[in-house]
């Protein structure tokens, strides 16, 4: 399985991305190889627009079809917008991750210094394919 | 070492997406379980299920007897062509395998049990069917693919001989038909009609690609729990298990109480709970609330904890969560489910969830 992982986004190891905006202001979304691994999203809970974050704080839950992932905030700051398409049309994030598919806004202070280039998130990503199945897989399915 | 079915290289060529399943390396989906759901309940889908135990008993008269003592639902109903779903139970009245049996005239029964449970299932029978001079043979030449949704029929034509689809459009629900070297039965874990085929190992690839080429889309296990879920079907290991009887798992009806002479393994305990009255009952539930049921999860009325879910999942069809759960008697029109620390509001329902 080869995921879409761009160059511009800094990654944390539980899956998410960052884009940095102006003010001080980033985007957060789960990757595609995240999305390819949950299978098809049914669900999106989101947080409270100016809930106070910590980095690695759970701060929004996406459900597939299979099992329920917490959406682990990359970093410190104050949550400004939601991505409300997704309470209608979850499936975004498995058809456009990095763009519709976005979840959360954060203002922060914090540097993105501490989080994964697209090269280092690709070998955590590589290494799971190989260890393949899991924690992501429902085991007990209709038979 | 996982175990392959004969078309496990279809499913690689396909590029599904392959899990463990009871020992089974099977595929979850090929590329989009929703839509795999959607296409059973729109048009037709085409599953491998060749995972199944079969088992055949070729002697009538002897299986008959043993059948009536080992299985909680009675054969004595059957007639040939007859398909009978029905718990394997232990002599507590615990579930140790839910099963189809079809009645093959003189060519004896048919029984079909989950893959999981095969080697607990026939180290079970083995000594019983000994005592009752039954031989039995699993048929591990047999693949089986499930072809189910509204337009399943009028697939058939495309890939079975004239002969053989008149039979099976003869059929009735239920029920089964042998022609043309097949055996197809008009039986399935969907809620939809259509028909599982069980071709000889050596021929299965040859069907499975004709089903293709008439426009039947290959669905995974996935798609398959969601179906039998939304149908309101008992899931084994999930729904009931050894530690459960039928009366506290929606499966009372597959008991056969008459003749009241019938002697089978698990009778006196299931009377015995009858008669004190089954301290739970199984319902369904749907989330009015956005969000997901799962299994495990608890159930409330008001303050009080109740039971649990034990299937649940995403209803692709109604939208919504649903769950089977096994609560205390007495619960009302609704109840909550505790999902991550919340307690969503559920409407108490009688499964199936989909009328069909």
């Amino acid at each position: 399985m080869s995921s879409n992982i761009p160059a511009e986004l800094r990654y944390a190891e539980t899956h998410e991305w960052v884009r940095p905006q102006e003010d001080g202001i980033v985007t957060v979304g789960i990757t595609d190889h995240a999305q390819h691994l949950l299978g098809d999203l049914v669900f999106v809970e989101l947080p409270e627009v100016g809930r106070v974050v910590a980095a690695a704080e759970s701060c929004a839950v996406v459900e597939s079809v299979k099992a329920a992932s917490d959406v682990y905030c990359p970093v410190d700051g104050v949550i400004v917008e939601v991505n409300e398409l997704l309470a209608d049309n979850p499936e975004l994030i498995n058809e456009d991750p990095y763009g519709e598919g976005w979840i959360l806004r954060v203002k922060t202070s914090a540097t993105l210094d501490g989080l994964l280039d697209a090269v280092a998130y690709e070998a955590i990503a590589i290494d799971e394919d190989e260890e393949e199945e899991g924690s992501l897989t429902n085991a007990k399915l209709a038979g | 070492m996982a175990k392959h079915t004969p078309l496990y290289a279809r499913h690689l060529a396909l590029g599904a997406k392959m899990v463990d399943f009871g020992g089974w390396d099977m595929p979850l989906h090929y590329g989009s379980q929703l839509q795999e759901h959607h296409q059973v309940r729109n048009a037709v889908g085409l599953f491998d299920v060749s995972h199944m135990t079969i088992v055949d008993f070729p002697d009538p008269a002897a299986t008959c007897a043993l059948l009536r003592y080992l299985l909680a639902n009675d054969v004595a109903r059957l007639y040939p062509g007859k398909a009978l779903y029905t718990c394997l139970l232990n002599e507590a009245g615990g579930v140790i395998d839910d099963l189809i049996v079809y009645d093959r005239g003189d060519a004896g029964y048919r029984l079909v049990l989950n893959a999981a449970t095969r080697d607990k299932d026939l180290a079970w029978i083995t000594p019983i069917a000994e005592r009752f001079n039954a031989a039995w043979q699993e048929r591990d030449d047999l693949a089986m693919l499930a072809v189910q949704g509204p337009e399943a029929l009028a697939k058939l034509d495309a890939v079975l001989d004239a002969r053989t689809v008149a039979a099976v459009r003869a059929s009735r629900r239920f029920h089964a038909v042998e022609s043309g070297g097949l055996f197809i039965a008009r039986t399935g874990y969907t809620g939809e009609d259509g028909v599982e085929i069980l071709p000889p190992v050596a021929e299965a690839s040859a069907l499975w690609d004709r089903l293709l080429a008439a426009g039947v889309a290959p669905c995974g296990l996935g798609a398959r729990d969601t179906l039998r879920l939304e149908a309101g079907m008992s899931l084994y290991g999930s729904d009931m298990d050894e530690t459960t009887t039928p009366l506290v798992s929606g499966l009372g009806w597959t008991v056969a109480w008459q003749p009241a002479d019938r002697d089978f393994i698990g009778r006196a305990a299931l009377e015995q709970q009858r008669a004190a009255g089954a301290p739970q009952t199984f319902i369904g539930l749907m989330l009015e609330d956005r969000g997901v049921l799962r299994s495990h999860q608890t159930v409330y009325d008001g303050d009080r904890e109740i039971g649990v879910t034990t299937s649940g999942a995403f209803s692709p069809t109604l939208n919504r969560g649903i769950a089977l759960a096994r609560v205390t008697v007495g619960v009302g029109d609704h109840a909550q489910v505790e999902v991550r620390g919340k307690r969503l509001s559920t409407r108490v329902v009688k499964p199936p969830f989909i009328a069909r």
